[in-house]
């Protein structure tokens, strides 16, 4: 029944872990007493978890990323102290095999629940918007890739607790992920983890491919869609490429581990390159999944906090297409040093070189874009400029990286952790947080406070050049990463900078946070009645804030590029000159939220080896499913005059806003 | 956020017609539906190139050669195209308005479907009892694998079968059970495909 499972299975004996478990408990409880008190359950349940609302489910995948980010963090700033001490004959306060768990976790948790959540979360609020779509394409499969994705969460924060994580670095490279040298469940728990919410992911993927291709506003044609939504476009069909390798690689994985198969062992003809391989063939256009829609999300910020259409738009797509494609012609240079020979080397090397020429593009367009423009400094054009400076370093490292004979020096050396945190803090974190403050007025109706929002980019921005210049530094003087301790002392003094470095990023956290908690306190000050806060210039503009659940209540006539602009241009805003219709719309359903609950216990129960346990768990995910293909009441109409009230409502207070003024 | 509405405040519609039915026409999901399967068919082009990276590396154990009986996998083959040939037959009989020929049609495909899986259960089990199991080498673990994957897959279809000739026999051919019908085809037709790719690459090759 129990599997492999005991209460040996708890850590009781370490300190760090088990005081952890009592913060997180205490504070759980703190946070479920106080729904309790509020009286909240019922409305959290009918209102948002149950919610097939893209911007609903936009913030909940928001709100998860977030969560999680404060547990890489707490990953991070744990690394950084470690080898803050660990010099010289000190053993610093984590034992090699924790260490070895945290910075798996690190990894994991950061690309996979905490950079994919926001880039998620930025999607859903924001491209159904952008194209004059009422919802996305398939709202219940929306619903259940976000409850999936926690799903896989909440089995790695178990992971903790219950057993321990896997301690062979975020891709899992064989033979030392199989059974022989990882024996305990940790592996198990990343193999399950990411399964689940890969699983997720690859249902977004499909989801959102298909809302922009099909649910477009008739009269938008593909080159009128804003960058944003061309960049959406590229990254799920990118996702729908490339998470089905990532689970095909996990699970030939899973049966060496779990069914003794020789894919990629050392004995009986397996090959351990070929996962590193397949996991690069997912993971290099992953990286590309999460900076194209950052990408998208700068262009929109420049161009409308420098008041001028986004230069080159054209060529901007063109750039991302280029990108989009190319990402599967670079996977080798994760392993030039696996021996392929110097035409295969060669061939990647270039191919990696040649991807830098349309981000040069993408980065000139944002140049020319600001040239002439008369540019105002808000929170997203200081993420924007800050990204342009920091990301043009990290693209610059990894063309360096991408030359073969210089990698053979640097692989696997702090240079290279340097790098991928130079674009990836630089690129994906600040256009995540560019994204958050710029449409946070989209979808809550009021603005983030200035002030903090300032304080929290500095700290951030300061913090990342603090913490990552010297670990290019000492890459180059030839410190490897994951190291648990060492004994060069000329080491010491820049890893002490760089633990002083991730303490202001902690900073810049700890300030959003803030950002946030004074944001909502004043949030009748910071209200937006208008719609348009930042005087910007696509659809999703052109709605009130927030948006009405049903987006639009006519579905708008694309007249040009930048279409809110253009009505602004031509006095088209509020005026009404149709007359109002039911709206088709898709009702809440909780089978999402109870197949991935399923879904975690199969998981668990795998790692567990608790096989009638998981049984259950997939007997009850493909019977929810089926129960759910019987109900035939899946979507109502909003009656017209429901319509017209809440159209009404918001053209008087645009109204009152243009007479005040 | 402004007090949203709860959909429980408005009488649901009881018909739902697709001609007005602005939110998921039929080719919405089609066009999903075909992205799941280019996902899908991503799986087993991953498990192809592993097999075609790990299909010599015998470890001292048994070719395919030696353990691939041709004429078996033939018929099996046989049964799985016929599926889809009489797959095809319902799909005529669904454009037609045919409930029963619809009907007649599913369970000759679904029966055709479980000789195929019932064959190569067996297949297995006679290779795993004389220890020629995935354990073996690399070269079986990816065998099994690529082959069992594709059984799971049409297993997986068997059971959709079942639910749709329920709901066919249940709801009618009203709009909803049609598109599913339609995926379901899609699906089926998909995994003939592959399967065509694993007798040509793994049994003939392996044989040949």
């Amino acid at each position: 029944m129990f599997g492999k499972l005991t209460l040996d299975a708890v850590p009781w004996h370490e300190p760090i872990i088990m005081g952890t478990g009592v913060v997180v408990v205490l504070g759980g409880i703190l946070v479920l007493s106080l729904i309790t008190y509020f009286k909240k359950w019922g409305y959290l349940w009918s209102e948002w978890f149950t919610s097939v609302d893209h911007k609903k489910i936009g913030v909940m995948y928001f709100a998860f990323g977030f969560v999680m980010l404060l547990r890489g963090f707490a990953d991070a700033i744990m690394m950084r102290t470690q080898q803050a001490i660990a010099a010289n004959g000190h053993a610093g306060f984590l034992p090699p095999h924790h260490y070895d768990q945290i910075f798996t976790a690190h990894g994991v948790i950061m690309i996979f629940f905490v950079a994919m959540p926001f880039i998620l979360g930025l999607m859903n609020a924001v491209v159904p918007l952008q194209i004059g779509a009422r919802d996305v394409a398939f709202p219940f499969l929306n619903s259940l890739g976000f409850w999936l994705s926690v799903a896989g969460g909440i089995l790695i924060m178990c992971s903790m607790w219950i057993g321990d994580f896997a301690a062979a670095g975020w891709v899992g490279y064989p033979p030392l992920t199989e059974l022989g040298y990882s024996p305990t469940v940790g592996m198990d728990y990343y193999i399950w983890a990411l399964q689940i919410s890969g699983l997720g992911t690859t249902l977004a993927g499909v989801n959102f491919v298909a809302t922009i291709m099909k649910m477009r506003a008739p009269s938008m044609k593909l080159m009128d869609m804003p960058v944003f939504t061309w960049t959406a476009l590229v990254t799920n069909i990118l996702i729908v490429a490339i998470f089905p390798i990532l689970t095909a690689t996990l699970a030939m994985l899973a049966a060496d581990r779990y069914l003794g198969m020789h894919f990629f062992t050392n004995e009986l003809g397996g090959n351990a390159m070929m996962y590193i391989n397949l996991i690069w063939v997912w993971g290099h256009p992953e990286v590309y999944v999460l900076i194209l829609p950052c990408f998208g999300v700068f262009s929109e910020v420049i161009a409308t906090f420098s008041g001028k259409p986004l230069f080159g738009y054209k060529s901007m797509v063109y750039a991302t297409c280029a990108i989009g494609l190319m990402a599967f012609l670079v996977w080798l240079h994760h392993f030039f040093t696996m021996g392929s020979g110097a035409n295969v080397n060669a061939f990647f090397g270039i191919m990696t070189s040649i991807i830098s020429i349309p981000t040069g593009v993408k980065l000139f367009n944002w140049l020319f874009t600001m040239y002439r423009g008369r540019v105002r400094y808000h929170t997203p054009t200081l993420w924007t400029i800050g990204f342009m400076v920091t990301f043009a370093v990290g693209g610059m490292s990894g063309v360096l990286l991408a030359v073969p004979g210089a990698d053979f020096v640097l692989h696997n050396s702090l240079f290279l952790v340097a790098h991928f945190h130079n674009v990836i803090i630089g690129g994906v974190v600040f256009g995540c947080l560019a994204g958050m403050n710029f449409w946070f007025p989209k979808v809550f109706g009021f603005k983030l406070n200035e002030f903090w929002g300032k304080i929290s980019f500095w700290c951030w921005f300061v913090g990342y050049w603090l913490a990552f210049t010297p670990l290019y530094i000492l890459g180059l003087m030839g410190m490897t990463r994951r190291m648990n301790h060492y004994d060069v002392a000329a080491w010491h003094p820049y890893l002490i900078v760089a633990l002083i470095g991730a303490a202001i990023i902690g900073m810049g956290i700890f300030t959003n946070i803030i950002q946030l908690a004074i944001s909502v306190r004043d949030r009748e000050k910071n209200r937006d009645v208008t719609g348009d806060p930042w005087n910007a210039r696509s659809l999703e503009w052109g709605t009130s804030s927030p948006a009405p659940f049903y987006n639009f209540a006519h579905i708008p006539n694309i007249t040009s590029l930048e279409q809110h602009w253009d009505d602004k241009e031509n006095g088209r805003v509020g005026q009404v000159t149709e007359p109002y219709t039911d709206i088709h719309m898709p009702k809440n359903t909780s089978v999402g939220v109870i197949m991935s609950a399923f879904g975690f216990i199969l998981s668990f129960a795998l790692v567990w080896h608790m096989w009638a346990v998981a049984l259950i768990g997939l007997v009850g995910i493909i019977g929810t499913f089926i129960a759910r293909t019987y109900n035939r009441d899946v979507d109502y109409y909003v009656p017209a005059a429901e319509v017209e009230r809440i159209e009404k409502e918001h053209l008087a207070a645009l109204q009152l806003k243009v007479s005040n003024a | 956020m402004n007090a949203p509405l709860y959909p429980s405040a408005f009488e649901p519609v009881e018909e739902i017609d697709l001609e007005h039915d602005s939110h998921d026409d039929g080719s919405t999901t089609t066009l999903g539906f075909w992205l799941y399967l280019m996902s899908d068919c991503l799986i087993f082009a991953s498990l192809f190139a592993t097999f075609g990276v790990l299909e010599h590396n015998y470890a001292g154990g048994p070719t395919g050669r030696e353990i691939f009986d041709l004429p078996y996998v033939a018929v099996e083959t046989l049964l799985l195209l016929v599926s889809s040939f009489t797959f095809g037959v319902a799909a005529y009989g669904m454009h037609h308005n045919r409930k029963n020929m619809v009907l007649g049609w599913l369970a000759v495909t679904f029966v055709l479907g479980l000789g195929f899986v019932g064959m190569e259960v067996r297949e297995f089990a006679h290779l795993i009892a004389d220890g020629t199991g995935p354990d073996r080498s690399a070269f079986l673990s990816s065998y099994f694998t690529l082959v069992g994957t594709h059984g799971l897959h049409v297993s997986a279809g068997l059971l959709w079968l079942a639910v749709m000739m329920h709901q066919t026999w249940h709801f009618g051919l009203d709009g909803t059970v049609r598109r599913r019908l339609t995926c379901l085809s899609m699906f089926w037709h998909f995994l003939d495909l592959v399967w065509v790719c694993v007798f040509t690459f793994v049994y003939l090759r392996g044989v040949l």
